[in-house]
């Protein structure tokens, strides 16, 4: 196994055991960011000599210390995840030269896990949107059509996993941040249940929505990521009692005789023929492997997104009030005239804020409203049980329910600027994860017709990502779309 | 002022009906969410933490122990616990807010519907509390006393986050003054079960009043105004008289009332307006998804009220019942558990309560008041004096000597009856020696007899005062009346000694 052979984390281990160093894989997708990623922009910031110094003494330590189960595997951080010493600003102006005093608790998991950060990841400006073109930094490119977008918000972190820029990632997951992306750039994707990893540190967008997960090549990688993050936190009131199995073990098992539950009335319309085509390709690779196919009713599944266009606005209308200009970060320039509290706060607001944030806040300040959050906020929380009973109906007699990941393959860079209401549907499918709060991956699923790739959605029970990973590690052995790289990507598999 | 002012409005036929919000800081060693310290007076900017300062990705984690100093505090209120409540979010902008919104209960606060029973001097009242809820506080702008205060403003961050509980009550008070005399009360409570520390210099117990006026016998409520920036019992009644003046002037020249929020300006003895209702911020509450709901147990409730000592109000009825107290001496000697204690032990070594209650009332308060003191730094031990209470009713003392004995007592350590003996202060209760006296005072003053002979019974006091004077105030007083008495009403003879 020579450096620039190195994909995933049995890769790095493999390296390592054959006497290569945390510092020379470090270095290796340090040198392969500085050659690629120029063009893709997965990177707002390379965390150059941190990551040496921290593989250094992960070398020090020893590799072979069974307390670090991810020794020198370098790690790709969303830009809204807190990482001491570096910048963190969700992309957004308004945390220009924010500097967080503090590591979110994944962050500090996965230092204690022998994880090296090698850097943070583009992003939609607070996780809003799903292209990552809301950046202050400007786009992030799909690696596999430099023309079209990775998908968001989480789309740096997608797109440097799948270029070969970093072996694994972390990113967050509102309405579909982390398996959108996964879904337009390849890869394995994964949303834990809500509560299954701590989101202190995690900038907040929607907090009963929000989700930190694993971006990786292979279910495997996915699997011992998950592992060094997941578990309950005492510095997240919301994180989970619920005990986390060992994954990698139950990898190796096969879910016998499995029940796969498929809404075929809700891929009726609207979804692109050859997202249908290649899904429906991954159903019969499932149901060749023994996998019982059933067509499962999920009712409400309409209203997932304009529930999630309440919900998630209103939450990040709070979310956002601290940004404000006053103890941290992007303050406007005042002028002599303007000089008084209220204008500072506007104007810093204004500026510091784009346009797609501006427009969810609004929104969220509107439904929260006196007068109006009945009609509104209240009601599309009534809708969120209503949706989590359609999938309690359905696990009564279904191990996973799948769906497409997305409705199209991945579109131009800029195609949808002008047409929010457009691309708010393209969540149609990964709303729902993050309304019920259950666990959902995305895996790739074979190629459109224009040679994008197409993403295959699992969503199980509540605490179950051992069955998705599970079913998602089968399908992969039959169907290891994960060897094929971008043509933008560092090396060429 | 505030009589004229209450009778002025009475006599107007204007009635005022109050509601209080005070908000109290709990006692607890770490802040609400976060463990930063609480401790008053530290250097600004101290005790702080992404969590408290607010940084991006910052999560609030409950305080236990802030739940059960509110579970505490409703309970000695009366109130319901609601074994489910919830926090909500108000939302509003402000620089000392780090999050832009506070923590708090809206609609399901942790204790509901309870009240405050107690008997004024004016009679009976029951005050009913609407809720009491927790939240945090928000940090602290300081706009003066810094070198650039005229360019900047500074902000404080200690304060942030400490836990606080918020009482409401219905607007069930009727005077300025009762509404002062329910906050104290109200603050005692609070000392009593360890919630509060009563401090409201340092703004760790503050107040804000709704006032409104309508005609007397009137049920309907007039518009009510708010009146904040109160941090004292005599600053709530000056405001509140201030506004029922200028309401009831208002509603007497035909005008009407607006509703909305003034500020007490103590410095220039009125209210200002801060904002109006159309001013008014819309919190936009909802339910804070970064704490699951806080559910609390039966088992936990009972425990909390369980380990909650007497109250104030309970402990003066229990004085008045078992000691047979007058009210008002019940009720000062049940206002603090430390006194209260004081009494009690008191009581139990002399085996006299109400001797116990006059010398607690009397002696011991006069001591502590003339020192500025309280009852934790009393120079006499509650055995001591129970022990000096007896000499006097086996009468081996009379009350005078008590007196004097207490003075060379107080603060000495010195036992009474060892200063009895060593200054020779016990009563002369002996019929022998104390006639002796009697005759000889009665040939010394033929004058002031002839008088008592004469009808002039006051004549007598004079006599036993020379008694008095003769022996040191020794003397048993009431055998000194007897044997005076029955000397000069004994025919015109001289007083015979062998009787």
């Amino acid at each position: 196994m020579t450096a620039s052979s190195i994909q995933t984390i049995a890769d790095i281990r493999t390296a390592m055991a054959e006497g290569l160093t945390a510092v020379d894989i470090c270095a290796q997708y340090l040198e392969r960011i500085a050659a690629h990623d120029g063009p893709i922009h997965a990177f707002t910031h390379v965390a150059k000599e941190q990551a040496l110094e921290r593989a250094e003494s992960i070398d020090r330590r020893g590799a072979e210390d069974p307390d670090l189960p991810l020794a020198g595997v370098p790690v790709a951080v969303k830009d809204n995840i807190c990482t001491r010493g570096l910048p963190t600003t969700a992309s957004s102006r308004i945390l220009e030269g924010f500097v967080a005093p503090y590591d979110a608790t994944v962050i500090d998991r996965l230092t204690k896990a022998g994880a090296v950060v090698i850097g943070k990841t583009n992003c939609d400006e607070f996780a809003m949107g799903s292209t990552t073109e809301h950046s202050v930094s400007g786009p992030t490119h799909n690696p596999w059509d430099l023309e079209r977008v990775p998908g968001g918000s989480s789309g740096g972190s997608a797109a440097a996993v799948a270029a070969r820029l970093s072996p694994i990632a972390v990113g967050s997951d509102t309405g579909g941040s982390i398996r959108q992306p996964a879904a337009f750039c390849g890869i394995v994707g994964l949303k834990p249940t809500y509560g299954r990893v701590s989101r202190y540190g995690l900038l907040a967008f929607a907090s009963s929505l929000d989700q930190i997960g694993p971006f990786a090549l292979t279910v495997s990688d996915a699997a011992t990521l998950l592992q060094a993050i997941a578990g309950q936190d005492s510095c997240d009131a919301t994180s989970a009692v619920e005990a986390v199995p060992a994954f990698d073990a139950a990898l190796r098992e096969p879910v016998p005789n499995p029940t796969i539950g498929v809404p075929w009335q809700i891929l009726e319309d609207g979804v692109d023929p050859d997202v249908h085509t290649a899904f429906s390709a991954a159903i019969d690779v499932l149901r060749g492997q023994g996998a019982k196919i059933v067509d499962v009713p999920l009712p409400h599944a309409g209203y997932a997104v304009p529930t999630y266009y309440v919900v998630a606005p209103a939450e990040a209308s709070s979310n956002l009030a601290r940004y404000d200009g006053v103890r941290y970060a992007y303050r406007a320039p005042v002028d002599a005239a303007g000089a008084d509290l209220t204008s500072m706060y506007d104007r810093t607001r204004d500026t510091g804020f784009g346009d797609e944030v501006k427009r969810r806040i609004m929104l969220g300040t509107y439904t929260l409203s006196a007068g109006y959050y009945d009609a509104y906020y209240l009601k599309a929380q009534q809708v969120r049980t209503l949706i989590r009973r359609d999938y309690d109906t359905a696990f009564e007699r279904v191990d996973a329910i799948a769906m497409p990941t997305t409705p199209t393959p991945a579109f131009g860079l800029g195609e949808r600027s002008d047409d929010p209401l457009q691309l708010y549907m393209g969540d149609v499918f990964t709303a729902s994860a993050n309304l019920t709060g259950l666990p959902a991956i995305s895996l790739p699923c074979g190629y459109g017709a224009s040679g994008l790739p197409v993403g295959l959605q699992l969503t199980g029970r509540a605490f179950d990502e051992e069955t998705l990973l599970r079913l998602g590690a089968g399908y992969e052995r039959d169907a290891p779309w994960w060897r094929d790289t971008p043509p933008a990507a560092a090396i060429r598999g | 002022m505030s009589d004229e002012v209450v009778s002025d409005a009475s006599a107007a036929g204007i009635e005022p009906v109050i509601g209080l919000e005070i908000h109290a800081q709990l006692l607890t060693n770490t802040k609400i969410f976060c463990g930063c310290g609480t401790r008053f007076g530290a250097a600004p900017n101290m005790n702080v933490c992404p969590v408290c300062l607010g940084l991006p990705g910052a999560l609030p984690v409950l305080n236990r122990r802030a739940v059960e100093l509110a579970m505490r505090a409703g309970l000695a209120l009366g109130c319901t616990i609601q074994r489910h409540s919830i926090f909500a979010r108000k939302n509003y902008f402000y620089p000392d807010l780090p999050k832009g919104y506070q923590i708090s209960q809206y609609e399901h606060p942790l204790a509901t519907d309870g009240e405050l029973a107690y008997v004024a001097d004016d009679g009976p009242h029951v005050v009913r509390i609407t809720r009491v809820h927790l939240e945090e506080d928000a940090g602290k702008s300081l706009h003066t006393a810094i070198g650039d205060s005229d360019r900047y403003t500074y902000l404080d961050f200690n304060r942030s986050g400490v836990p606080l509980i918020e009482i409401v009550t219905h607007p069930d008070l009727r005077a300025p003054r009762a509404a002062a005399d329910f906050f104290a009360r109200l603050r005692a409570i609070l000392l009593a079960i360890g919630v509060n520390d009563g401090n409201m210099e340092e703004g760790s117990l503050r107040c804000d009043a709704n006032v409104s006026v309508r005609p007397a016998g009137e049920s309907a409520l007039g518009v009510k105004v708010e009146v904040k920036n109160i941090n004292s019992f005599r600053f709530l009644q000056r405001a509140l008289e201030h506004e029922l003046v200028r309401q009831t002037e208002l509603l007497r020249a035909g005008g009407h009332v607006v509703q909305e929020t003034r500020l007490w300006d103590e410095a220039n003895g009125r209210t200002v307006s801060m904002r109006s209702k159309e001013e008014a911020h819309d919190y936009r509450y909802f339910p804070e998804p970064d704490l699951p709901p806080l559910e609390v147990s039966e088992t936990w409730i009972a425990e909390v009220r369980a380990a909650l000592p007497e109250l104030p109000e309970a402990r003066k009825q229990r004085f008045i019942r078992d000691y047979g107290l007058p009210a008002a001496d019940a009720a000062h000697l049940a206002d603090t558990e430390e006194r209260a204690r004081f009494f009690e032990d008191t009581a139990a070594s002399a085996g006299n309560p109400k001797a116990a209650s006059n010398w607690v009332m009397g002696e011991v308060t006069r001591r502590l008041k003339a020192a500025g003191a309280g009852i934790e730094v009393v120079g006499v031990t509650p055995a001591a004096l129970g022990r000096l209470i007896r000499l006097v009713d086996t009468g081996v003392v009379n009350g005078s000597a008590a007196k004097a004995v207490f003075a060379r007592m107080y603060g000495s350590g010195r036992e009474a009856e060892d200063i009895v003996r060593a200054e020779g202060l016990s009563q002369i209760g002996d019929a022998g020696e104390l006639t002796e006296v009697v005759t000889r005072v009665i040939a010394e003053h033929e004058d002031a007899v002839a008088r008592f002979r004469g009808g002039n019974e006051g004549s007598l006091g004079f006599l036993v005062g020379q008694v008095m004077r003769a022996t040191r105030g020794r003397a048993n007083p009431k055998k000194t009346n007897e044997l005076l008495r029955r000397a000069l009403t004994a025919r015109e003879a001289a007083p015979r000694t062998d009787e």
